[in-house]
């Protein structure tokens, strides 16, 4: 019963750190945004705050699959063991 | 204009329903939550359980708190409106003037003259997020960090979007997932599916990744304090204070705002650009001619009998 549990937290923090590997994606891709935004506003300092406003709106947007992965990190973290323990011991008895 | 008794009077009234949910929200806390040692996350407090068909319907510090909010913001609104008339210019109504000014402004800029009185929806969207992301600065617990609320809003928000879709025809909308060749059709259910469930899962993770982090910050802080000036620590905490505020700043407001105003955005941009305006046009047309034709038969038949 304890390794049976033992193995259930240790495979969601494992698997929430995976989960966590996703970061690298809105990561460059932000960057990636940001770099762009940065060089329009030396093309055209007049638009900046056109450029930041899109920015911003844009980086939230790419920003989604990190937060996908957060929840789910974070689902396996708090609330995944509770429920996998307690089908355990009702599959048990 | 002079301000009379009555209407001071109504004005301390508004003022005091617009802060009372707020403490209403903060005494039910402070009552029901238990004492609690070290870090502790976790979701919303569940007050009473009602039995349904399906699967019991919870009440929760969730709806509650949302519920508090909303009176909180009917308070402010009929706060900021309180006495408005024309040409008389004071604070409030200039206030309340910039509010939707800006609301239509953005309606005009993202959705074109057809959806102008979509402004109060948007508004109303903009504000009960923006309120209920803000409201854990005074320690509730936001409504915007159970998943249950925000995937609420994201229904309304795909209903609308379907409904919209609908306008040009229901044909038109089976034929849109056919395309551009018949084989990505699952992809393009998927895709439908998909579009409350991200927009959700967007800002209720922003805002719960917020409030995780606030709460890991904070403990860490506790736990440091207590290594560093030992016995202080445990009357006085010394490092806890004012740096996680600093955090808040950025992942309360900042974040919080932001992403009220990414709903909304999203929101807007969905909708319009769901709805196909030439097609609606081109049947509401035809629909106009099919009324005038019947309309003019209808004349001829009378002038035959006559």
């Amino acid at each position: 019963m304890e390794l049976a549990i033992g193995i259930i937290l240790g495979c969601c923090a494992l698997g929430a750190g995976i989960a966590m590997i996703a970061g690298f994606g809105p990561g460059i891709g932000e960057g990636q945004a940001a770099a762009k935004a940065c060089e329009a506003v030396g093309r055209q300092p007049e638009a900046k705050s056109d450029v930041t406003s899109t920015l911003i709106l844009g980086c939230a947007l790419a920003e989604t699959t990190g937060i996908y992965a957060l929840v789910i990190a974070i689902l396996l973290i708090f609330v995944a063991p509770n429920i996998f323990i307690t089908a355990l011991k009702n599959g048990l008895h | 204009m002079k301000k009379t008794l009555r209407f001071k009077i109504v004005d301390v009234l508004l003022i005091i329903m617009m802060i009372l949910p707020l403490l209403a929200g903060i005494a039910l806390r402070v009552m029901t939550k238990p004492a609690e040692e070290g870090i502790t996350i976790t979701g919303a407090m569940v007050f009473k359980s009602i039995p349904a068909p399906l699967q019991p319907l919870l009440i929760s510090e969730a709806n509650v708190n949302s519920w508090l909010v909303m009176l909180t913001i009917t308070a402010l609104v009929f706060y900021m409106t309180h006495g408005i008339r024309a040409g008389v210019k004071c604070r409030r109504t200039l206030a309340a003037e910039w509010i939707v000014e800006k609301t239509d402004g953005l309606i005009a800029q993202n959705m074109g003259p057809f959806f102008r009185e979509f402004s109060p929806f948007i508004a109303a969207i903009l504000g009960l997020s923006a309120f209920s992301s803000l409201s854990s600065l005074v320690g509730l617990f936001p409504p915007t960090s159970d998943f249950s609320t925000i995937f609420g809003w994201g229904l309304l928000v795909f209903g609308l979007i379907t409904y919209y879709k609908l306008k040009g025809g229901a044909w038109n909308y089976v034929k849109g997932y056919f395309e551009p060749i018949p084989f990505f059709a699952p992809l393009n259910v998927i895709g439908e599916i998909a579009m409350p469930v991200s927009m959700s899962f967007r800002h209720y993770g922003n805002i719960l990744s917020g409030s995780v982090i606030s709460a890991l910050v904070a403990s860490a802080l506790g736990g440091l304090s207590r290594s560093v000036f030992g016995s202080l620590a445990e009357t006085f905490p010394v490092l806890q204070v004012g740096i996680p505020a600093v955090l808040s700043v950025y992942f309360d407001v900042f974040s919080g705002c932001l992403q009220a105003f990414i709903f909304s955005m999203l929101t807007m941009l969905n909708i319009s650009g769901g709805f196909p305006e030439e097609l609606y046009l081109k049947r509401q047309e035809k629909k106009l001619a099919r009324r005038a034709k019947r309309a003019g038969g209808e004349e001829n038949k009378a002038k035959t009998a006559a």
